[in-house]
C-alpha cells in the first residue's frame, strides 16, 4: 500500500500542482476493467479449460480428457480440407480487394464534386452489414429472381468461391479505399513534382514513389484483409452454407459445426479455436514483423 | 477531349456499386412468381415479411433494442474508461488498457463458445440484455482507444482551470470535457450502432428463442420457411429494411465518418 501511495505522490508532483489521487483513476476505470474480466479474462480462461475436457453441449463438463479434443480435431476429415480453402480464399480475396481499392483510391484522389460522387457511390456498400449484403447477394445469385437469368453462380466448387469473392470485394472496397486515401492524401505535392522534373513516367512514379510512400497504409489494409478474411463467416453461412459437397467450410464455420450443429461437442469446438488463436497471433507477429522491417529497409 | 472517356469508365464503376442496391429495391416491389407480388407493382413482399412468425414489428424492436442497449453501454463505459486512461496515474493502468486491446486480437468464434456457457451460468442466456453486454465487449477496443485519445487531445488548460475554480473531477468531466470530446463520443456511437444492428454471428450463437431473435437472423431464417421453398421477395424486402436505416445513417454522417478517418487517428 506504501508503495501503491509513493508511486502515485511521485506521479502527482511531476505533474505539477494538480492532485490526481490513484483511487479516482480506479473509479472511472472500474467499469471497463468489470466488463474486460467477465466477457474477456473469464471466457479464456473458460474455453483454455474447455479445450481439454470432455464437454458437451447439453451435457457440461464430464472430466478432463487431454489432448483427446486436438487429436479428434486434427482427424476431423473437413479440418484439413477447411483449412486449405480459407488460405486460398484468403489469398485471392486480398489479392483482388487491396489492388481494386488501391485502383480506386488513385481514382478517386483529388477533391471535387465528381470524385466525391465517386467516392459516396464506392462507400456506401461498406455501410451495410454483412449478413444485410450477403442474403442480398444470395437473392442475386439465384436463377429464380436473378436479373442475370440462369447462370449458376454457386452450383460449383469454383463459382461458388468466386461468387462469394465478388461479394466481399463489393462490400470492402470502398473501405479499403478510404484506409487507402488516408496514406495517398498524405505524400506531399511536391514529392510528385520532383518525380516528374526527373522525368519519371506515370508507372514509374506509381512503382517507385507512390507505393513506398504508402507502405504503412497497405500494410494495416494487408493486416485487416487477411484476418477478416481467415475469420470468414457469415458470408459462406447465408451463401453457401459450406456446399456445394462441403467445399466452402471455412475454419469459423467448422467450429461452429461442432459446438452446435450435428456433433454439439463444445470441447472439440474450444480445441479449434483455441488452434485457431495461437494460429493467428504467430500470423500476426510475422506479418507486424515482415512488414515493419521492409520499412526500415 | 481525354476527359470524356473517364468519365464513363468512372461512371459505369460507380453504377457497378450502385447496381445491387438498386437492383433489391426495385426487385422487392416489382411482380415475381412464388412470392406474395405475383401481379403488378406493390408492398406484397413487405406485407409477407411483416407477418412471418413473430412479425416483423418484433424483430425490429429486438434489432432496435439490442443497438440502442449497445450504443449506451459503449458510450458509458468507453467515455469513463477514456477520461480515466487519458487523465489519471493509477496501478495497473497500462496492463488494463493492453488487456482491452487484447479483445481485438481473438477471434470472435474463439470467445462465443465460453461466452454461451457462462451466460448461462450468470442466468442472462436467451436475454437481449446478455447479448448487448458480449457486443459491448466487442466494441471496447476501438471505443477505449478512440475516447483515450480524443481526452488526451483536449488542451490540458481547460480541465486545470476548470478544477482551480474548484470543480471535482467529475463535474470537470460532465461540464468541460464531455462537450470536447463530443465528436469521438459520435464516432464511437455511430460504430457501435452499425455493429449491433448488423452483427450475425454472436446472436446466432447466442440466442435461441425465435421470438427474440434481431432482424438479420429472422431474415436469414426466413428463407428456408414454407417446405424449402425460398421466397426471395420477402427475402429482398428484409433486405431493404435492414439496409435503409444503416444507409440513411451513413449518408447523414459520412463528412463527420470521412474526416474522422482523414484526421489521421488511424495512422501510422
Amino acid at each position: 500500500m506504501t508503495t501503491l501511495q509513493s508511486r502515485a505522490e511521485v506521479a502527482t508532483l511531476s505533474r505539477a500542482r494538480r492532485r490526481r489521487p490513484a483511487r479516482q483513476g480506479w473509479v472511472y476505470a472500474a467499469p471497463t476493467a468489470v466488463f474486460v474480466v467477465i466477457f474477456f479474462v473469464i471466457p479464456i480462461g473458460i474455453v483454455a479449460r474447455m479445450s481439454v475436457s470432455d464437454w458437451g453441449l447439453f451435457a457440461g463438463y464430464r472430466g478432463i480428457n487431454a489432448p483427446k479434443n486436438f487429436t479428434d480435431v486434427l482427424d476431423d476429415r473437413l479440418f484439413w480440407p477447411a483449412v486449405g480453402f480459407t488460405v486460398k480464399y484468403t489469398l485471392v480475396t486480398t489479392v483482388i480487394l487491396l489492388a481494386l481499392a488501391l485502383g480506386l483510391a488513385l481514382l478517386v484522389q483529388e477533391s471535387n464534386r465528381w470524385t466525391g460522387f465517386l467516392r459516396t457511390s464506392f462507400l456506401v456498400p461498406s455501410a451495410l452489414g454483412l449478413a444485410s449484403a450477403s442474403l442480398l447477394f444470395y437473392a442475386l445469385y439465384s436463377p429464380q429472381s436473378s436479373p442475370f437469368g440462369e447462370v449458376s453462380f454457386l452450383g460449383t466448387p469454383s463459382s461458388a468461391l468466386w461468387s462469394t469473392v465478388a461479394l466481399i470485394v463489393w462490400r470492402y472496397s470502398g473501405f479499403y479505399m478510404l484506409l487507402l486515401l488516408v496514406g495517398l492524401q498524405g505524400i506531399p505535392g511536391d514529392v510528385y513534382e520532383a518525380a516528374r522534373l526527373d522525368g519519371a513516367g506515370r508507372f514509374q512514379t506509381f512503382w517507385h514513389v507512390t507505393v513506398p510512400l504508402i507502405r504503412s497504409s497497405l500494410a494495416l489494409c494487408t493486416i485487416l484483409c487477411v484476418t477478416g478474411s481467415l475469420l470468414a463467416f457469415d458470408q459462406f453461412y447465408i451463401l453457401t452454407k459450406g456446399g456445394p459437397d462441403n467445399s466452402t467450410i471455412t475454419i469459423v464455420q467448422l467450429i461452429y459445426n461442432m459446438a452446435f450443429q450435428g456433433q454439439n461437442n463444445l470441447g472439440r469446438a474450444a480445441a479449434l479455436s483455441i488452434l485457431v488463436l495461437l494460429g493467428l497471433l504467430v500470423l500476426n507477429i510475422a506479418q507486424f514483423r515482415g512488414l515493419r522491417g521492409k520499412e526500415e529497409s | 477531349m481525354l476527359r470524356t472517356p473517364k468519365f464513363v469508365v468512372t461512371g459505369g464503376l460507380a453504377l457497378l456499386f450502385l447496381f445491387p442496391l438498386a437492383w433489391a429495391s426495385i426487385a422487392s416491389v416489382s411482380p415475381q412468381a412464388g412470392t406474395k407480388q405475383v401481379h403488378g407493382w406493390g408492398f406484397g413482399n413487405y406485407t409477407t415479411l411483416a407477418h412471418y412468425q413473430a412479425g416483423i414489428g418484433q424483430y425490429l424492436l429486438n434489432s432496435a433494442a439490442v443497438s440502442l442497449m449497445t450504443v449506451l453501454f459503449t458510450l458509458a463505459v468507453s467515455l469513463l474508461g477514456g477520461y480515466a486512461f487519458a487523465t489519471f496515474t493509477f496501478p495497473g493502468k497500462n496492463l488494463l488498457f493492453l488487456v482491452t486491446l487484447a479483445i481485438l486480437m481473438v477471434p470472435y468464434a474463439t470467445l462465443l463458445i465460453p461466452l454461451y456457457v457462462l451466460l448461462n451460468q450468470l442466468g442472462l442466456q436467451n436475454s437481449l440484455v446478455g447479448l448487448s453486454l458480449v457486443l459491448t465487449m466487442f466494441q471496447l477496443p476501438f471505443a477505449t482507444f478512440l475516447m483515450r485519445i480524443s481526452f488526451e487531445a483536449v488542451p490540458k488548460d481547460l480541465a486545470e482551470s476548470a478544477q482551480v475554480d474548484g470543480c471535482g473531477s467529475f463535474r470537470t468531466l460532465r461540464h468541460i470535457l464531455v462537450p470536447a470530446v463530443k465528436p469521438g463520443l459520435i464516432t464511437v456511437g455511430l460504430f457501435a450502432f452499425l455493429a449491433a444492428w448488423n452483427d450475425f454471428i454472436t446472436p446466432l450463437v447466442l440466442i435461441s428463442d425465435s421470438a427474440k431473435l434481431p432482424l438479420p437472423l429472422a431474415v436469414a431464417n426466413m428463407r428456408q420457411q414454407v417446405m424449402g421453398i425460398v421466397d426471395y421477395g420477402a427475402t429482398e424486402a428484409g433486405v431493404v429494411v435492414l439496409a435503409l436505416p444503416c444507409i440513411v445513417l451513413f449518408l447523414a454522417l459520412q463528412r463527420h465518418y470521412v474526416r474522422g478517418f482523414m484526421s489521421g487517428a488511424l495512422k501510422g
